[in-house]
């Protein structure tokens, strides 16, 4: 490897990290939020596939990248309204909800998306962080997501709201103890409804970012358990939205590990390479859980199980 | 008595809710409801081929919902199943590939045998490895087979496109083709292969073996409750591992047939999505093999309709994704209408149970 193609590498690594990272980053919030208050919600991965095909579409539709995001937001929150509804019948396990959601995002994304397979919808712009360098390639390789100033500012406001907000203590109460939240008098389930509702409305964004910015296009293989991945983010993000951030970013560079080497020309085990976030994950996993013990941060409610 | 009923009322309610709400959805989309019923039922049951062609997609069904159903009823939630899958085939794409062809015409029963065998190795190893993560790193299971799912895939991919691959396959890319004497065949002249019987007898052996062994009951206590498992002295990992096992060893059985039946080689139609379909049918099943049978066939009869649907309405071949989703949520949701009917009679004590531990919550 020449210096040339590690400078090249390198920064196919650092805006992978920031391009592949994005999903990762708004899904991980949008859990984060909604394991807060004590629900665990899988469906993500659906609500990421649902959005990813509604931000393209209504790009397409109305030729302006911003309806997209805004369809996006829109269509996660619904889909995970309805995980936040059927988890409040009594004898409906949200695991079990979560998978049936992941399966009907999916089904209605592939169902909807039929036709969005060849078009070319309208992108969000980019954030040029490659001006310094000569190289085209350094150049071509940061050029960053409109959403991310977005998602870092998300991931500081739910970490204020969390931390010194009066809604953002009652839903840390909600997710610890819903029987000390029912004695004060709050409404544990219309708490936990609306934390996913907007839980999902973030990892609608996500979506957005998929289809309107990279990979850029619709489909049906669009995110391949990325947003399961992020719900095990929030694992190792021990339930704090700035450390998602870091989190998000790790795995997109992972995630970037395949392309990266691609574009250097190396070829070989691509598909190998394109694993790295799953494994990553894994390893990850190992290393925060115990047995037996319960995960430092992690919300009561969650561990009571 | 009340609860079997319960147990089989429910599921087809919601099946039922599910098909109208499905008529409604094309409704919307300017078809007719009927049309579409009477396709559906067309497509799926309607004659001898559409049987034929529902059996054959309820083989892979029954064998990979056994990969969700046993390891629930060891308390475990494990939807990994497709990952057990394609590691099954490509098992016995590969002994296929190292077993010699004038054997595999003189001994075809071993070669098949061994190449079945191979497949639920593949997949109980892999399945046992969410298991074990589970029991031993206190990793949920979920997330984690899954995760192993997407790596199975991975692992797939790269070794058919690469050394496992036949270079003659060149927009496909695929291992050898299975020598002659290792295909499985047709049953009694049809297009439904023997791996419908293997499922079928899997089925059967494992509501046998849950119901009616020592070793099976022991991991119907584990998953009931795990700590009185352990107070009486049951190995509860090992029973974890062994429902891990014997599930993925059915979902691996499930690939290798699909392979020695269906596609003669390991390739990416491999990935046909079946490990997510069994997923409900597991469920609406209540992870129950024997009734795993039925919901199998039902569903592979949905996905067998599915391509008439698009051939004669010219919906998108999804369609039949979206029945299935509704069908998963409306199956949930039915449950909390479980004991609806002498909720008069129980509710002083549940009131009571609601107070004393606010998330009531029952098995998946």
């Amino acid at each position: 490897m020449t210096a040339d193609q590690a400078l090249v590498f390198l920064a196919g690594i650092t805006g992978g990290a920031l391009r592949v990272g994005v999903p990762f980053l708004f899904v991980s919030l949008g859990e984060c939020l909604t394991e807060k208050s004590g629900r665990i919600n899988l469906g993500l991965e659906g609500v990421l596939v649902f959005s990813a095909m509604a931000a393209f579409g209504a790009s397409w539709l109305s030729g302006s990248a911003w309806v997209g995001v805004l369809a996006a937001a829109l269509c996660g929150g619904l889909l995970a309204t309805l995980h936040g509804l059927l988890c409040s019948l009594p004898r409906v396990n949200d695991v079990a909800t979560g998978i049936a959601l992941m399966l009907l995002g999916m089904g209605l994304a592939f169902y909807f998306g039929k036709p969005l397979i060849q078009p070319q919808a309208p992108q969000l712009p980019a954030i040029a962080l490659g001006e310094w360098s000569s190289s085209p390639a350094v150049r071509a390789a940061l050029q960053v997501n409109a959403l991310v100033p977005l998602g870092l500012l998300l991931a500081l406001l739910l970490a204020w709201v969390f931390a010194n907000t009066r809604i953002g203590l009652v839903l840390r109460m909600v997710g610890d103890s819903a029987a000390a939240a029912r004695a004060l008098g709050y409404p544990v389930a219309g708490v936990r409804i609306a934390a996913t509702a907007v839980g999902g409305m973030i990892a609608g964004l996500g979506g957005a970012s998929l289809t309107l910015f990279y990979p850029g296009s619709w489909n049906e293989g669009i995110s391949s358990g990325q947003g399961l991945i992020a719900v095990a983010l929030v694992i190792f993000a021990r339930w704090s939205p700035l450390r998602c951030v870091a989190a998000a970013l790790l795995f997109g560079g992972a995630g970037a590990m395949g392309p990266a080497l691609q574009s250097i020309g190396i070829g070989w085990g691509y598909h190998l390479f394109n694993t790295l976030p799953y494994v990553l994950t894994l390893v990850i996993l190992v290393l925060t859980c115990r047995p037996g013990a319960v995960i430092a941060g992690s919300p009561g409610e969650l561990s009571a199980r | 008595m009340r609860s079997t009923l319960e147990d089989i009322l429910l599921p087809v309610a919601a099946v039922l809710a599910a098909l109208l709400l499905f008529g409604l959805f094309v409704l919307l989309g300017g078809l007719n409801p009927l049309d579409v019923w009477l396709l559906l039922f067309k497509g799926a049951f309607g004659d001898s081929y559409s049987w034929q062609n529902t059996l054959q997609r309820a083989a892979p069904l029954m064998l990979t919902a056994l990969c969700v159903a046993i390891p629930a009823r060891a308390g475990l939630v494990v939807i990994g199943g497709e990952g057990a899958l394609v590691l099954g085939g490509l098992a016995t794409a590969a002994i296929a590939q190292a077993f010699p062809a004038s054997l595999a015409l003189s001994a075809p029963l071993t070669g098949s045998v061994l190449a079945c065998g191979a497949a639920a190795v593949a997949g109980a190893l892999w399945v046992m490895l969410a298991g074990w993560l589970r029991q031993y790193r206190g990793i949920n299971e979920t997330i984690s087979s899954l995760l192993l799912a997407y790596v199975a895939i991975g692992l797939f991919k790269h070794l058919v496109e690469g050394p496992l691959r036949d270079p003659s396959s060149l927009n496909k890319p695929s291992t050898y083709a299975l020598s002659e004497g290792l295909r499985i065949g047709g049953m009694a002249g049809t297009d439904v292969h023997w791996g419908l019987a293997i499922g079928v007898l899997a089925c059967l052996a494992a509501e046998f073996w849950l119901r009616l062994t020592p070793s099976g009951f022991a991991v119907r206590v584990v998953g009931g409750n795990t700590r009185a498992a352990q107070l009486v002295g049951l190995p509860a990992s090992r029973l974890v591992l062994l429902a891990c096992a014997l599930g993925g060893a059915a979902a691996g059985v499930a690939g290798g047939v699909e392979v020695a039946a269906v596609h003669n080689s390991a390739n990416a139609a491999l990935i046909a999505g079946y490990g997510y379909a069994s997923i409900l049918v597991a469920f609406m099943a209540r992870h129950s093999p024997l009734a795993v049978i039925p919901v199998a066939i039902l569903f592979g009869g949905f996905g067998a309709a599915g391509s008439l649907l698009q051939r004669r309405l010219g919906m998108p071949d999804a369609s039949v994704l979206v029945l299935q989703g509704m069908a998963f949520v409306l199956i949930l949701a039915s449950e909390a209408l479980r004991g609806r009917r002498w909720a008069w009679r129980a509710a002083p004590a549940r009131a009571a149970q609601a107070a004393a531990s606010p998330l009531v919550q029952g098995q998946p």
